[in-house]
């Protein structure tokens, strides 16, 4: 996807070989949000800088998305090629919990605890025809 | 100056294609006012919410413009006790004697759809799939079964309590009980969460008639005295939906710090407590908030279902019209409707529903995006 854009700037960094997500950093309290933002949600400062947040993280809870989600969902399926997806919270090194589609859906595969690493994954199609894409997580272990 | 319940009035939940949100409204708020033998003339004041139905403030044009302050509140899920809350501050304050507290909606079939820069976040959100509630709900429950040994027994025994008690109340959407096998077998939404265990986005109004207290008899012989309504938002850390990140420690929700405050504000506590309304969009939303409302330990729920403590027949009877699972939830109205049923109970005129002992004190909870807990405590 070397012509990519990524659905949302600011998210993760890119193009890079090695995408890592983005956030902030809260300079006064040390508190991390995703995404970044300019005040902190934990002590109400206004004192917060870009931070990387890393790929790789633990599972700390997940569900199965079923069926295909009314609008504001905005890809390229249709209800006939739609295809259930995980999605969870990925705790990050510096313990911040990040929402994320999963690329796992199946329930036998997902536990609690598990390792994943971040993956960059095709969205739709722009009106120029490149590729639009966003972050999500899967298993570590699988095709590393 | 305490605060009393003289009226209550409910259009029925589920669907009712011929009217429009706002006429539910304007028929559940008439239901009320003839409840408390009076007219929509004496009302001083009125509060209400809608989140698809409507200007609830347009009821005037149903009701008659009789020049009075008219509200309107939105705060999601939680709106009908958030209307509560402030007329009992009205009324409490004494600004005013007696007025209307109004909730109804008219939701399209299927989930909601909510926009993410209504809630404050980016586009990408939604359009990549993570601005569901019903997700949320599969995921804290998830985490909250790992963490305290909720097995999946107990979730199919909560659905099991809502629709056996759904089919007791004759103002309830779904009226029929439904066996085991039909819950542990429907099809899965958001994993561990299938079909019967979630409520369903739906029509309906609930309309509250509330006085001074010393006032009370002149509407009704049996009032239901409104001891404490208490509403919290989230605090920093505690695990709300439509949340991109969480941060490291999880801190308490704030459904804890509403019913904390409310309990302290009553003089009493959870054991004093007969017949509770706890918010169940889904059923693990019950199973959490007999937790986080302090009626029992985390991981207690397991035994307690077991052992029917939250039936009807129960020491502590939790949801006892079928709660959201089996009357829907038109939000604007949702709230109300745990308070009318409380009040039902207290009023002794539950039916074949009827809490046994001649229950004294209730106690409501509603929990709403993102974040918006509000509790009433309520005694005759």
């Amino acid at each position: 996807m070397p012509d990519a854009k990524p659905l949302h700037p600011g998210l993760f960094t890119w193009p890079s070989p090695s995408p890592s997500l983005i956030g902030s950093r809260c300079l006064d309290c040390g508190e991390h949000a995703f995404p970044g933002q300019s005040s902190c949600r934990a002590c109400s400062g206004q004192n917060t800088a870009v931070a990387e947040l890393g790929n790789e993280g633990a599972l700390w809870t997940w569900t199965i998305q079923s069926f295909m989600p009314k609008s504001p969902y905005h890809t390229d399926e249709t209800p006939e090629t739609f295809r259930p997806y995980g999605v969870g919270y990925v705790e990050l090194p510096c313990g911040l919990k990040v929402e994320s589609r999963l690329r796992e859906n199946d329930p036998e595969k997902l536990r609690i605890g598990m390792a994943m690493k971040l993956e960059i994954v095709h969205v739709r199609k722009y009106s120029d025809g490149s590729d639009l894409v966003t972050f999500q997580f899967c298993a570590a272990e699988e095709d590393s | 100056m305490d605060v009393a319940i003289v009226g209550i009035g409910m259009h029925p939940f589920g669907r009712t294609p011929t009217m429009t949100g706002l006429e539910q409204g304007a028929a559940a708020a008439r239901a009320a006012l003839a409840d408390a033998g009076t007219d929509f003339k004496t009302m001083q004041f009125a509060f209400g919410g809608s989140q698809d139905g409507g200007n609830a403030d347009s009821l005037v044009n149903l009701l008659g413009l009789t020049g009075l302050q008219f509200t309107n509140v939105a705060n999601g899920c939680a709106t009908g006790g958030s209307s509560l809350n402030a007329a009992y501050s009205a009324i409490k304050s004494g600004q005013y004697d007696v007025g209307l507290v109004v909730g109804f909606d008219k939701h399209e079939r299927g989930a909601f759809n909510a926009k993410p820069a209504e809630w404050g976040l980016d586009d990408w959100y939604g359009e990549t799939g993570l601005m569901l509630t019903t997700q949320y709900f599969g995921m804290k429950i998830q985490r909250y079964m790992h963490d305290h040994g909720i097995s999946r027994e107990t979730l199919i025994r909560v659905a099991e309590k809502a629709f056996r008690n759904g089919s007791l109340t004759p103002t309830a959407w779904r009226q029929t009980a439904l066996s085991w096998e039909e819950i542990e077998n429907a099809p899965m939404v958001s994993e561990p969460l299938n079909k019967y265990m979630f409520c369903s986005p739906a029509e309906g109004g609930c309309a509250l008639v509330v006085c001074r207290a010393d006032m009370a008899h002149q509407f009704h012989s049996r009032p239901v005295y409104l001891k404490t309504a208490v509403v919290r938002s989230r605090n920093y850390g505690s695990f709300e939906v439509f949340s991109p990140s969480q941060p490291p420690e999880v801190a308490k929700s704030p459904t804890v710090t509403a019913s904390q405050a409310a309990f302290e504000l009553a003089g009493v506590g959870p054991e004093d407590i007969d017949v509770a309304q706890l918010q169940d969009t889904e059923v693990g939303a019950e199973i959490m908030h007999m937790a986080e409302n302090g009626f029992c330990a985390d991981g207690e729920q397991e035994q307690w279902l077991a052992e029917g403590v939250t039936e009807i027949t129960g020491r502590l009877p939790v949801n006892t019209d079928g709660g959201c699972l089996a009357n829907g939830e038109p939000v604007g109205a949702s709230g109300l409707r745990q308070v009318h049923e409380i009040c039902v109970q207290l009023r002794g005129e539950g039916g074949s529903r009827q809490v046994q002992g001649e229950p004294r004190t209730g106690y409501t909870h509603v929990y709403g995006a993102p974040g918006i807990s509000g509790v009433n405590i309520l005694a005759r």
